[in-house]
């Protein structure tokens, strides 16, 4: 017996990015159903990291960042959750003079957008971070970046959604999305869902969810491999990237130790995903370096996720190419979570006014348009 | 690692102490029912030597001689191990070489040196 | 599946299953590597002490001691012919690789055929004072005195839900240690209705009651249908309070207690092989599944042993052989139907008596319903009642996985192993829903704690 639903706003994605869309729609009188395959922020949202990060983006990347910087510094009032934001300071370790140029070289362009960052030299990294390892020549520190926690983010925001009257359906995968009428229809095992509009926030599905609709767009499946530690004396002050971002660690007030870097496995179908042994212990050996205290310490677990990266490892974000009020807000390409709150107001903004108070362009569907070969015309060959 | 920063009340268990030469009566948390000969084995807990026998499991050895193993990370109080089969994780005690063990399924060793209020050093 | 050419079977547990499946194997002329957590072989049942630990004149085993010593013999007699691998810690299953932590580092074993025989360990309940030094588990109890001669305490209380509990206060009182309670949180009247398929198993039974007669004859007789428990103390345990069935309150001193109520399938490595689970709502808990003969859900991978049900030691025996053979089938040999038939009939009697003793001791869920809200649930995180409630009242929360990340109810070092089965019980009175709706807790690797070091093996 299907069930039909009617509403302005349907979106496909319970994550934040999705949770926080309906929220946003929500306060601007939108009625909103959200249809999530599994739990809310069960996803990437959930899994990730949890770094609450503007130094490292793609310069594309930083008015959005800085946007939504400042939404996190209200979120536990707005979502009624203690969300463990921490603004630790992110500092982005050197291991070589190329990496330290790189960071100089970024400070300056990061500079243009607002994003002020302190850079250290091997001395200054030292006595700000006395843990960090033998290896480190330096690193670039941005005060204002942080971390929380992402199991509680995501869940959070639905439960902000439902609050406000939006219809938050989990358990309930899309089958389908096509043009109807003059809007339209969604399916799920259970539901029909008839909108005047479609939100796209389906993480690593949603490249199949643009193919309904005739677009490219080429979502790779990523598999965070997230390692983290027993109870320890709170030690490690910053939240820690190394130039390349082969790994990443950051330390909670209860004492865990929490790193990453590198892939696990997922299935094909993108519905299992294990951390991979040879990566949690790559993982290992690159946080010991980076600080050595944690010699000895335990990993008492280790888990994955599945998050979808583009080509250019920036976001799809904005309409459709071929569809009329559909809006895709999917590939956040493994630094999402930082992204998600601004990411509501930003598809609220495109829903309600048709475009966004944040520039969009680079993020633009296009881009993956293959251009198309006539025929007859040559193509160039080696001499 | 280094200091610990973790706030927690700091009342602690009244640790009882026995001198290595007289035995007489360990006031820790257990005690031996079963005597058994074996050569002893001098470790020392917070710096300070006790005995135990050869093929006594580190919780035995120090629970001898104290009421707790470690205090707990996140409020009051101090734990002394649970299931002694390497099941529950609560008897992990750490040593002075950065060595972290886990008490019950750990043989003690001469010489070990077990932190219960200490910090390693260096 | 087709016939292998030398295969690796790997046995994981080297208790009265692991080592009765390597016998078998061996004898079919594999050979089969055995690896232990432990340093020496008898599980936890029949657990050694360490070689170290001379001197220790104990009746350890008690009526058991035969088995145990045959069950120490195996890997002794077969030297060469078995791979033992002793202080090796099966951190991880995926696809057809262990991971493992030898006293050498990290290593990695892949197999042909998977044999887990992983055991249990106790059941717990959290009630007031359970995390103070001094109380531990009613098994860990027994373990210290088997092990290494050692008693939890100077003037010791038990508290337990199965006949594990008259064997550890015998054990205790003929060991010179005073208990000053014995308690039983499962009705006297089950016990007595049970006795007719008890005597299905009558040497059994006999034993049970032999203990009973002798604590009654010394005095700690079993108090019998415990309807709350309490330790008091403010830095270690000094004194247990409880409730009796007519409601009367009583206190004794004392300076340790051991309580649990019955055992839980020690099932993270069948959980990361990809076996199927199902609530057993006889067990009151998620069992891996598991045929008669020991196969599971996914090829090459079997279980046996109290690592998949509760069933006993004598039990592991019978099913580490049974599914040994159903192993060697599957690799294509000849089956010995005579021997697996007789196998099959003794399983079959001991499963009588086992539901019969299963329904003696009903799993005292009443225990979990007076449970505070500022009670700890999770001891590893300090995740108290109250938490867990909150979560199910005010977010959304339906299911164990959930609870726990969003209240890190079972994300301590344990990984659940202490909390989850009373997590489960209090979610799903929280929500109003049956046991078996709120799920169970995922296996996550590792499964104990690893160390990070420089180098890898």
């Amino acid at each position: 017996m299907t069930e039909r639903v009617r509403a302005d706003v349907a979106i496909v994605g319970g994550g934040i990015a999705g949770c926080a869309a309906a929220v946003a729609l929500r306060a601007a009188g939108m009625t909103v159903v959200l249809l999530e395959k599994q739990l809310c922020g069960a996803g990437a949202s959930g899994v990730n990291f949890g770094g609450v990060r503007q130094q490292g983006r793609d310069l594309a990347e930083l008015p959005l960042a800085r946007r939504g910087r400042a939404i996190w510094e209200g979120l536990n009032e707005r979502v009624s959750d203690d969300v463990e934001f921490v603004a630790s300071g992110h500092l982005k370790l050197a291991r070589s003079d190329a990496d330290m140029a790189q960071l100089e070289a970024y400070a300056a362009a990061a500079a243009e957008f607002g994003l002020r960052l302190e850079l250290l030299g091997r001395d200054a990294v030292r006595k700000s971070a006395p843990w960090v390892g033998p290896g480190v020549v330096g690193g670039s520190l941005c005060a204002e970046d942080g971390h929380a926690n992402p199991r509680v983010v995501g869940p959070a925001y639905a439960r902000l959604a439902r609050r406000m009257g939006a219809d938050v359906r989990e358990h309930a995968e899309v089958a389908s999305a096509a043009r109807a009428d003059d809007g339209f229809v969604t399916t799920t095992a259970q539901l029909e869902v008839r909108s005047r509009f479609l939100v796209n926030c389906a993480g690593v599905a949603a490249g199949t969810i643009a193919g309904w609709f005739g677009e490219r767009a080429p979502v790779r499946p990523i598999v965070p491999n997230m390692v983290v530690t027993e109870p320890l004396p709170f030690l490690v002050d910053r939240s820690l990237g190394v130039c390349g971002g082969g790994v990443y660690l950051r330390q909670i007030a209860r004492g865990n130790v929490i790193f990453g870097g590198g892939d696990g496995w997922a299935d094909a179908e993108c519905r299992r995903s294990r951390p991979l042994t040879r990566t949690t212990l790559g993982a290992m050996r690159e946080a010991l370096a980076l600080v050595p205290a944690l010699e000895g310490c335990h990993v008492i677990r280790t888990w994955t996720g599945i998050d979808g990266e583009m080509p250019d490892v920036i976001p799809v974000i904005g309409f459709s190419s071929t569809t009329p009020d559909l809006v895709h807000a999917f590939g956040f390409s493994g630094h999402g979570f930082q992204l998600g709150p601004v990411m509501g107001e930003i598809v609220a903004e495109l829903v309600t006014q048709g475009r966004s108070a944040s520039p969009l362009e680079p993020f633009a569907i296009e881009r993956f348009i293959e251009p198309a070969v006539a025929p007859g015309t040559a193509v160039a060959t080696e001499p | 690692m280094g200091a610990a920063g973790v706030v927690h009340d700091d009342s602690r268990a009244a640790h009882g102490r026995a001198s290595l030469e007289g035995q007489g009566r360990m006031a820790g948390l257990l005690q031996r029912a079963i005597d058994r000969s074996a050569p002893a084995v001098v470790l020392t807990i917070d710096g300070e030597p006790v005995q135990a026998r050869a093929g006594d499991l580190l919780i035995t050895a120090v629970l001898l001689h104290r009421t707790a193993l470690r205090s707990f990370e996140f409020g009051p109080g101090a734990r002394a191990g649970f299931c002694w089969m390497g099941a529950c994780q609560d008897c992990w005690v750490r040593l002075a070489d950065g060595r972290r063990v886990r008490a019950c399924s750990t043989t003690v060793e001469p010489g070990m040196a077990v932190l219960i209020e200490g910090e390693p050093a260096g | 599946m087709s016939p292998l050419a030398d295969p690796v079977v790997v046995v994981v547990g080297a208790g009265p299953a692991g080592v009765r499946a390597a016998e078998v194997l061996v004898r079919a002329g594999l050979r089969p590597v055995v690896l232990d957590e432990a340093e020496r072989p008898g599980g936890q049942v029949y657990r050694q002490p360490p070689a170290a630990a001379t001197g220790l004149r104990f009746d350890t085993y008690g009526f058991e001691r035969r088995k145990a010593h045959a069950i120490h013999g195996v890997l002794v007699d077969h030297g060469a012919g078995i791979d033992y691998r002793p202080r090796t810690l099966v951190w991880n299953v995926f696809e057809r690789r262990l991971d493992l932590l030898t006293p050498q580092g990290h290593a990695e074993l892949h197999f042909d055929r998977l044999l887990l025989a992983t055991g249990a360990m106790d059941r717990v309940v959290p009630f007031p004072g359970w995390t103070l030094p001094g109380v531990y588990t009613l098994g860990g109890a027994q373990i210290a005195l088997k092990s290494q001669g050692i008693a939890i305490g100077r003037r010791v209380a038990f508290v337990g839900a199965g006949p594990l509990l008259p064997l550890v206060t015998h054990q205790y009182a003929k060991a010179g240690v005073p208990v000053v309670a014995s308690l039983d949180a499962t009705p006297f009247g089950t016990k007595v209705a049970q006795l007719p398929g008890l005597l299905a198993s009558a040497a059994t039974a006999a034993k049970g009651l032999w203990y009973v007669g002798r604590n009654a004859a010394r005095g700690v007789g079993v108090r019998h249908g415990i309807r709350a428990l309490r330790v008091e103390g403010e830095q270690r345990v000094e004194a247990l309070a409880w409730r009796d069935a007519s409601g009367a309150e009583h206190r004794v001193a004392c300076d340790a207690v051991g309580a649990s109520f019955g055992l839980r399938v020690e099932a993270q490595l069948a959980d990361l092989a990809g076996c199927r689970f199902a609530y057993a709502p006889d067990a009151r808990q998620w069992l891996p599944e598991r045929t008669a003969e020991g196969r599971t859900t996914v090829p090459g991978v079997y279980l046996a042993g109290d690592g998949a049900r509760i069933g006993g030691a004598d039990v592991a025996e019978l099913q580490g052989r049974r599914t040994a053979l159903a192993l060697l089938e599957d690799l294509g040999h000849a089956v010995d139907a005579p021997e697996a038939a007789q196998l099959d009939r003794a399983l079959a009697r001991q499963a009588r008596f086992r539901r019969a003793l299963d329904a003696a001791y009903p799993f005292p869920s009443h225990l979990l319903d007076g449970v505070a809200d500022d009670e700890v649930v999770c001891r590893c995180e300090g995740i108290t009642a109250g938490a867990l409630r909150r979560a199910a009242r005010e977010k959304d929360v339906r299911e164990v996985n959930r609870t726990k990340a969003l209240t890190r109810v079972g994300m301590g070092r344990c990984q659940g192993r202490v909390c989850g089965e009373a997590a489960a019980e209090l979610l799903a009175r929280a929500c109003g829903m049956d046991l078996g709706e709120v799920g169970r807790l995922r296996a996550q690797p590792p499964v104990k704690p690893i160390p990070i070091v420089a180098s890898t093996a």
